[in-house]
């Protein structure tokens, strides 16, 4: 099957027997995967095998799933108590004497969170990663407290999750989930998943499928009705938990998990844009995830050290900067440090990458890297993407941020000139999207790219000729690669800076005037841009953001968002602008 | 506890009264106006960077120094203090080259823009990294001004009017009245660096004369300092 390299052993408990699978050394600290409904543990194949190097992993069948044996009869099978039963007999076969980190997806999370706030796993337990699936007590207390007190908010909360959970009241009429499952949706169901969770096909679902359906919806039958009518008032969990949310689970809302904080004093908290099924669509993110809360668990941390924004969203991920050498490249590495992200600063200044990424380790990246590169140098960038992929992994976040400044007529500019500026802020762009954006879309686990235009993209002038067509080729570039990349999950971002305080004024060049003259122009332009004076770590913080919302273009400062808005419907108002001279 | 430690043993006036700041008031986040400098009821913690900064007045004599440190480690603000080094190098430097005031203001700006950092000693009134001090008189009444001493300010005033007749400031800024080569007297010097709610600065007295001799043009009054051992320490 597709546990590959997997050593099997039964154990027999309440009745059943359970298949349970073991990878990894066993002398590492123990994993135990849980898998859900529809399912069987095979649905952490890969999630498992990315794990096997660093623990012991164990995967077991949840009775009734997989090649684990039904209890007879099958009504009143399924408790929550006798599903403790098997996982405490799990655990004391396989990790008699040290307790087990358990990881929960779906069903399994529900199961799992009864097993980490019951008394009697207490030491059992080292951790609990919980995705996709809240303790039926607490979600008890949550419908409770909304029914009770109705505010409009919350009546909202309660009917949104309430459509959301239309399977479970299908789930509860006698039989007809039954022959749905061993007939037609049965036979469907891959296609099913492929098509609206987007799971990757192969050799998940396993052929158990029916059975496993069929049986487990006495998971909800035995459950659910009673747990929700009288929740436990004393579920608080005993053991360090981590969150992690998919945002676009379709059957559970987020706002499930507002007050866990009162639950789960040790709540660390994920958020990742994806669907229901993250086990199959996202095992490198789910697998860095939990390896990093086992690892910090058992060396008796529970906190993580990112205190920024968005830290939920970016921790550990591998974020890539090019231009991080200063302005807004440089903030923006700070920001996705202080996020928790790991970062790849790259800049053709050597003394300045390596200094953005000494101090984004200094205030919360867990890992930093200096790169020195130039982005128009298509080679150096091949050997960049690979040494990249080789030794820190596949980009998470990619920003294309670096640019120059080239000012003066057109009738002025060499083709040189032209060259250089398209070199950089449009080739530059072209080799970070097909490099890394191929990496991306190959590994087909999502990913954002970010490249920086600019509000001079969309706002003609006399001055800016060349370094306009650059930027509007960029804005154009990312509008169509997101386009190409949305059925892979990959969002791509186009950020629209209007005036911002950085060195572009003072390294750009100035066409058809002398030395003197372009030296007196880039100082009396930086006294202008300082004097506007907003600062490159706003736009940092609305690159982060755009990433989150996965939003296509963002003009940043009053004139990007004002000159957007005018180049929408008063065009001709912004022809008549571009022929002034700006007073430089 | 400064005020009163500092009274029992003589000290009558201030140019500042003592300022201290804890956390990211360190780097002085969304400050706006200089009363956001008086002390809040914000308690130092573990781990959290502070300045103190403070200018007693004894017998007519100034003296205006700052330190920075932190409670506990703080990996990030030694960062910081460790580039400090090279600003008052810089300083030190430039000031015995007889460059102007300002053009040494952008020079040291764009050395902490090329490590990374902001430039929080603009936050300070008229955004001076220095302002010269002088020998006050000592009056038995010396009442202050949003934290300032009147008898201070009245020098600083007088410096001020006398200066502009003579095309020079008092006060070391980044603007047009500070272009002018380094007046001989005694000038506290403040750099202050900000990086996202961490802050540190030094403040000392450097020494300008009007000799010939650049070693003997411009000194720091004091090298045994704490933050000069720390770099010494750390070499």
């Amino acid at each position: 099957m597709t546990l590959e390299g997997a050593r099997e052993r039964w154990v027999r408990t309440g009745g059943v027997e359970l298949c349970v699978a073991e990878l990894g050394d066993p002398a590492q600290p123990t994993v135990m995967l849980v898998h859900g409904y529809p399912d069987s543990k095979e649905v952490w194949s890969e999630v498992a095998a990315r794990l096997a190097g660093h623990f012991h992993v164990v995967l077991y069948d949840v009775r009734g799933h997989g090649r684990s044996s039904a209890p007879q009869p099958l009504r009143g099978g399924f408790t929550l108590e006798k599903l403790t039963d098997d996982f405490l007999a799990v655990a004391d076969a396989v990790s008699p004497d040290r307790p087990v980190h358990l990881v929960g997806h779906d069903w399994g999370s529900v199961q799992a969170w009864e097993f980490t706030t019951v008394k009697r796993t207490e030491g059992r337990i080292a951790s609990f990663t919980s995705m996709s699936g809240p303790s039926l007590d607490h979600f008890g207390h949550w419908i409770k407290k909304r029914v009770s007190r109705p505010t409009p908010r919350r009546v909202g909360q309660l009917l949104g999750q309430g459509a959301k959970s239309w399977y479970v009241y299908l789930l509860h009429t006698p039989v007809l989930p039954e022959l749905a499952w061993r007939g037609p949706l049965g036979k469907q169901w891959p296609k099913i998943l492929r098509r609206l969770e987007k799971v990757p096909g192969g050799d998940y679902p396993t052929p158990s499928l029916p059975t496993d359906a069929a049986h487990g919806a006495w998971l909800y039958r035995d459950n659910v009705r009673a747990r929700l009518r009288r929740p436990r008032a004393d579920a608080y969990a005993h053991a360090p938990v981590q969150l992690i949310t998919p945002l676009g689970d379709v059957f559970l809302s987020e706002k499930l998990y507002d007050e866990l904080e009162l639950w789960a004093p040790q709540l660390t908290r994920r958020t990742l844009p994806a669907k229901h099924w993250v086990p199959r669509t996202r095992p490198d993110q789910l697998a860095a995830w939990i390896t990093e809360f086992v690892t910090t668990t058992e060396g008796g941390r529970t906190t993580s050290a990112a205190t920024g924004p968005y830290a939920d969203r970016f921790g550990g991920q591998l974020v890539l900067v090019t231009g991080a050498g200063s302005g807004i490249g440089r903030a923006t590495a700070f920001a996705f440090a202080e996020a928790g992200a790991r970062v790849v600063a790259v800049d053709r200044d050597a003394e300045s990458a390596a200094r953005t990424a000494e101090l984004s380790r200094l205030i919360g990246a867990p890992q930093a890297w200096a790169e020195t590169v130039d982005v128009s140098d298509e080679q150096a960038m091949e050997k960049l993407a690979e040494k990249v992929a080789a030794e820190y992994g596949v980009v998470d976040v990619l920003v294309n941020n670096a640019g120059i400044g080239l000012s003066g007529s057109f009738l002025d500019t060499t083709s040189e000139d032209w060259r250089n500026v398209l070199d950089v802020n449009l080739w530059g762009v072209i080799h970070g999207c097909r490099l890394f954006g191929k990496q991306m879309a190959e590994r087909g686990q999502g990913g954002h790219i970010v490249n920086t235009a600019s509000a001079a993209a969309y706002l003609p002038s006399r001055t800016l000729p060349a370094y306009s067509t650059s930027k509007a080729a960029v804005l154009m570039l990312s509008e169509c690669l997101r386009a190409e990349l949305a059925g892979q999950g990959i969002g791509v971002t186009a950020i629209c800076p209007g005036f911002i305080n950085t060195n572009i004024t003072s390294t750009a060049r100035f066409t058809g005037v002398d030395a003197v003259e372009e030296k007196r122009r880039q100082k009396k332009s930086a006294r202008l841009y300082g004097l506007r004076n907003y600062p490159p770590e706003k736009v940092a913080e609305a690159v982060l953001r755009a990433v989150v919302r996965n939003q296509a273009v963002v003009p940043v400062t009053a004139e990007a968002r004002g000159g957007r808005l005018m180049s929408r419907f008063t065009p001709r108002a912004l022809r008549a602008i571009a022929r002034m001279e700006p007073p430089l | 506890m400064q005020r009163e430690w500092l009274r029992e043993r003589g000290v009558r006036d201030w140019f500042h009264l003592p300022f201290a700041w804890f956390g990211d008031r360190t780097a002085f986040v969304d400050f706006r106006i200089p009363l956001q400098f008086f002390p809040t009821n914000r308690r130092l913690e573990a781990g959290m960077p502070f300045i103190l900064d403070m200018a007693p007045v004894y017998k007519g004599f100034t003296a205006d120094i700052g330190y920075s440190g932190s409670l506990g480690p703080n990996p990030l603000q030694d960062r910081l203090l460790a580039d400090l080094e090279a600003h008052r190098e810089l300083i030190l430097r430039e000031v015995r080259e007889r460059r102007p005031l300002r053009e040494i203001y952008q020079d040291v700006d764009r050395l902490m823009v090329r490590q990374g950092y902001a430039n929080r000693h603009r936050a300070y009134p008229f955004g001076v990294i220095a302002h010269k001090v002088d020998r006050v008189k000592e009056r038995r009444w010396s009442p202050h001004l949003f934290g300032f001493g009147t008898q201070s300010l009245k020098g600083l005033a007088s410096d001020a009017v006398h200066g502009h007749r003579d095309g020079w400031s008092p006060l070391w800024s980044p603007y047009r009245f500070s272009d002018h080569p380094p007046r001989p007297g005694l000038w506290a010097v403040e750099p202050h660096l900000g990086f996202r709610g961490t802050g540190a600065k030094f403040e000392e007295i450097l020494v300008v004369t009007d000799s010939e001799d650049p070693e003997q043009s411009a000194f720091w009054l004091d090298d045994d300092l704490p933050h000069v051992r720390r770099w010494a320490e750390d070499k």
